[in-house]
């Protein structure tokens, strides 16, 4: 069995959030995966990022792929539905679920495999459509169900733990999804939970395709020497470009900043998100300069993290299909039938 | 000599030139017939190509309501001077081929038993029409002029079909007419008018509409009450969506804010279609994709998780010839195994099998509430020859008390109620569980999955618990064998010997058993509608010694499936094959009959 249900006891001082729920109203199943997989830190930080946000776990939505990372939405908000899909086929699903239902919120979690090979197609889609979900690839470049074989966001150069060196060069989602059109693109690091619980809040409450790179170490097959995906390459490389603060609506900004340090960007709800700036010169609202600054330090061998790229403004598939704020879902069939009489009007033009 | 009148009971063949504007003519010319109360049926045999091959519409003319191809041709109008030398071949003896006599012929290119009718149809468009695009496309109503003159077609009848079409374009109407006329004087001048084969009003089309079963598909869609749709193009199946797409852009938006209650996506491939139809179904919208054979391959993987996750899913196959990219604008029956056990492992589809537009209609809505009610994909198994052709149907009727079942769906309300909620627990004993839709509560939340689960909807690789869901998918199979369409049999008690078909083979078939009963050979008749077959189907095949099993494919897949789904001797089947791309003809099962016959007084 790889599947245990956590007993459901709570510490009666267990803080509450606004919907007087827990944290561990938040949890799913136990994790089955390696003791130490960057997996699970991010499903710690999804549990964090919902509980904090006030969202009914059932008014959320969890899908996913195959392999490890497909694995985890089975750990996270056990009173949400989840559909585990086909192999790289999970935004697909996602799009039509999206379709049926605009009023819930949809969270996919993929892996490097799940999206950047098999399902490159399908991810791709999903960031020119501006599908409205949060969607998080657990990135650690190998494939680790099937033991360990390489992944195509694996560097060149990384050594396989049984050696064999990879010399075919990445997909790098940040740079594929900024170069889609991507309008939410950020990058963090699954042993950076205070980085990542506010990239993943707004990135839930984006208004469209929210992708967050994870790299996410694979303890087993990918976390030695000469890897540059394991937990010691990421930390010593690991550069945030930009922190990011997640504020709701009803709170006001109680810290101060100084001039030009601080972007502040309005999100939907009326939530806003305050991106500090590292590097004065950097601008998360300019495609192009994010692509040249980002390709410019990775050529280096940094690894650049935070939100790199906001949009709030593009319409996402709802707003481009012009379809009813009613979910489509929701609409009674007395509204979609047409009668007999349209039947026989429409058939008029038939004989 | 004279001629033997044959009246209302002729085909006439259009030899055109793609992309030169004939299919609205050919079409003026069948509505004619119709509206004159004599049943028709047109064919269209068009290239995989925009604009320059050749393209053929043939259009049976049947007092008695044949609607298959009978296999000849009366009337050929060869207007595509490349295969002129074959459309004269085509005319059966005592016929007749009207061609334009602009630019003369070789006499070479005559026969003594058919009558060439030469009109010079591009000099008459040249002198009467000033532009350039004009002259073309009114050479094509010249010729329905001509046809009127010759087969005497009601004019007044063209008059107002014509402003029908037209209404918000006069100009356009008094231009066709103006070509109608051309031709319809240039023939009674010159021709001994009408011909002996000709039209004559009679009441045969009353309450009966002119549809493809695309179209008849995608209105069954709409009143099934689809809201969302996900599709690749893929001929033949495009215009079941476009349909669609123009039925929702005329009648599906909020009345006050003009928003609309329905979302087309036009996706990436056909595997990212039935994912997205897969997600909505999930999410409790109906949902459904259109293609062909390619896309069933391509969608096959899915297929097969929505039967073991057991999610709603309708899709439509129209089929065309394959294998592999085949032949996309001919017409096959070839899919049907490949869909009845889409997917690996032990995955089984239900089917449903359409031989008209009107029944696209009804199977359609079907479709949608089988999906539901059994909590797995349904496949509508149309072809090119039902999906783009145009059929005589009696109208499509509609029941205003109709509303969608939607299947065992517990409701928020439902849930509050319960203790605990397992979505693949067999409570009813019928194979099927209960569902929630996300979003709806709490207790309702339960995790899909394509791997392993046990009847609580947890992943497992518990042996026993996996094979208990495995079997209780047979007991849903066995329910489903009970809700899908049955079988049309027509039978006659002391006859033992019968033919079996599906689909579009229906016209054909019938009139094969017709012409058949006159030489003395008598068969019960068995029309399969739908896949798991029931036990009437059994039965059928229980009660007669000896059954000819007539579909369009090369290997037999219908034998074979019955072969395989029922308790029946294979040498009890016999098959009748046409598998050429062009829709089957009735002939061809007389002659298959007659063969078999032969054979077996032989053995």
């Amino acid at each position: 069995m790889s599947y245990i249900n956590k007993p459901k006891v709570h510490h009666p001082d267990l803080p509450k959030n606004a919907l007087g729920l827990t944290e561990r109203d938040y949890e799913g199943g136990m994790s089955t995966l390696c003791a130490g997989c960057g997996h699970d830190s991010i499903t710690a930080a999804l549990i964090q990022a919902f509980f904090e946000l006030n969202i009914s776990p059932h008014k959320v939505a969890k899908l996913s792929g195959i392999g490890c990372s497909s694995k985890t939405p089975a750990y996270f908000l056990g009173s949400a539905h989840g559909l585990n899909s086909v192999h790289g086929r999970m935004p697909s699903v996602a799009t039509g679920a999206n379709a049926a239902n605009r009023d819930l919120y949809y969270v996919g979690v993929s892996g490097d495999g799940d999206s950047l090979s098999i399902g490159l197609g399908p991810f791709a889609h999903a960031v020119r459509r501006n599908l409205k979900m949060l969607y998080m690839i657990e990135n650690n470049g190998v494939y680790g169900l099937t033991k360990g074989q390489f992944s195509a966001s694996a560097d060149v150069g990384t050594k396989a733990k049984k050696g064999e060196v990879n010399l075919q060069p990445p997909i790098d989602p940040v740079m594929l999804t900024l170069s889609l059109g991507g309008t939410f693109v950020a990058r963090g690091f699954s042993g950076d939970k205070r980085q990542l619980v506010p990239l993943i809040k707004a990135g839930v409450m984006h208004n469209g395709f929210a992708m967050i790179d994870v790299l996410s170490p694979c303890v087993t097959f990918n976390d030695h020497e000469d890897s540059t995906k394991s937990y010691a390459h990421t930390r010593q490389f690991y550069h945030p470009a930009i922190h990011t603060d997640f504020i709701p609506p009803t709170d006001e900004i109680l810290t101060s900043y100084e001039e030009g340090e601080v972007m502040p960007v309005e999100l939907h709800d009326g939530s806003r998100i305050l991106l500090r700036k590292i590097n004065r010169d950097y601008d998360p609202t300019d495609r192009s300069a994010a692509l040249s600054y980002i390709q410019a330090h990775q050529d280096q061998g940094e690894i650049i993290t935070g939100l790199l790229y906001i949009d709030e403004t593009k319409p996402d598939l709802h707003e481009i299909s012009n379809t009813s704020e009613e979910p489509l879902a929701h609409i009674p069939y007395e509204k979609l039938s047409l009668g007999s009489k349209t039947l026989e009007a429409i058939q008029k033009s038939y004989r | 000599m004279r001629k033997a009148q044959r009246v209302n009971d002729f085909v006439i063949k259009l030899a055109n030139v793609n992309g030169t504007g004939s299919a609205s003519a050919n079409g003026l010319l069948m509505k004619s017939i119709f509206r004159m109360g004599v049943p028709v049926m047109g064919k269209n045999f068009f290239p995989s190509n925009i604009q320059g091959l050749p393209t053929w519409y043939e259009i049976r003319v049947s007092k008695d309501g044949h609607l298959a191809r009978s296999g000849r041709v009366d009337i050929m109008v060869a207007m595509n001077a490349e295969t002129y030398a074959r459309d004269l071949a085509e005319v059966g003896a005592g016929g007749y081929l009207i061609y334009d006599s602009t630019w003369p012929r070789d006499n070479v290119l005559s026969r003594d038993d058919v009558t060439v009718l030469g009109v010079p149809l591009s000099r008459l468009c040249n002198e009467k029409f000033a532009n350039a695009r004009a002259r073309i496309l009114m050479k094509n109503v010249t010729y329905v002029g001509v046809l009127a003159a010759l087969l005497d077609i009601d004019l007044e009848v063209i008059r107002v079909l014509l402003e029908e079409t037209f209404a918000s374009k006069q100009k356009l109407v008094s231009s066709n007419l103006d070509a109608i006329s051309l031709g319809y004087h240039y023939a009674r001048a010159h021709f001994d008018c009408p011909l002996p084969i000709r039209v004559e009003k009679i009441n045969g089309t009353n309450n009966h509409v002119i549809i493809d079963g695309n179209t008849a598909a995608a209105l069954g869609c709409i009143y099934a009450g689809a809201t969302v749709a996900a599709w690749y193009p893929i001929t033949p199946s495009t215009s079941l969506m476009d349909a669609f797409k123009g039925f929702c852009q005329a009648h599906r938006h909020d009345p006050e804010t003009g928003r609309s209650h329905y979302c087309i996506v036009q996706s990436e491939d056909e595997l990212a279609a039935i994912g997205m139809v897969l997600g909505a179904s999930w999410n409790g919208a109906r949902a459904f994709t259109s293609t062909s054979g390619p896309g069933i391959s391509l969608m096959s993987e899915f297929l097969g998780f929505g039967y073991y996750a057991e999610i709603p899913a309708v899709i439509f196959d129209v089929q065309r010839v394959g294998p592999s990219t085949g032949m996309p604008t001919r017409t096959q029956q070839s899919d049907i195994l490949a869909c009845a056990y889409a997917s690996h492992g032990d995955t089984r589809q239900v089917l449903l099998f359409p031989a008209n537009p009107e029944e696209c209609f009804y199977f359609a809505v079907k479709a949608f509430d089988l999906a539901e009610q059994l909590q797995t994909p349904v496949i509508v198994m149309s072809d090119l020859d039902i999906g783009m052709n145009d059929w005589m149907c009696p109208s499509l009727e509609w029941d205003d008390g109709y509303r969608p079942n939607r299947g065992k769906v517990l409701s928020a309300e439902e849930l509050n109620e319960m203790e605990t909620f397992h979505r693949y627990v067999d409570k009813d004993g019928d194979g099927i569980g209960y569902r929630t839709y996300p979003g709806d509560h709490p207790r309702g939340a339960y995790f899909v999955r394509g791997s392993g689960h046990d009847k609580y909807g947890a992943y497992t690789e518990d042996a026993s618990a996996y094979q208990e869901v495995l079997d209780r998918l047979s007991v849903k199979w066995q329910t489903a064998s009970k809700l899908i369409p049955e079988p049309i049999i027509e039978s006659k008690a002391k006859i033992d010997w019968g033919i079996i078909s599906i689909g579009s083979c229906d016209g054909a078939v019938r009139e094969a058993i017709d012409q058949l009963e006159k030489q003395g050979v008598h068969l019960n008749y068995m029309r399969i509608r739908g896949f798991p077959f029931g036990d009437a189907v059994q039965r059928f095949l229980d009660k007669h010694d000896r059954l000819f099993v007539v579909e369009q494919n090369r290997d037999g897949q219908l034998k074979a499936l019955l072969t395989m789904e029922t308790v029946v001797a294979g040498n009890k089947l016999h098959s009748i094959l046409h598998y050429n791309g062009l829709p089957i003809d009735s002939q061809c099962i007389v002659d298959g009959v007659a063969e078999q016959m032969k054979e077996g007084v032989a053995a």
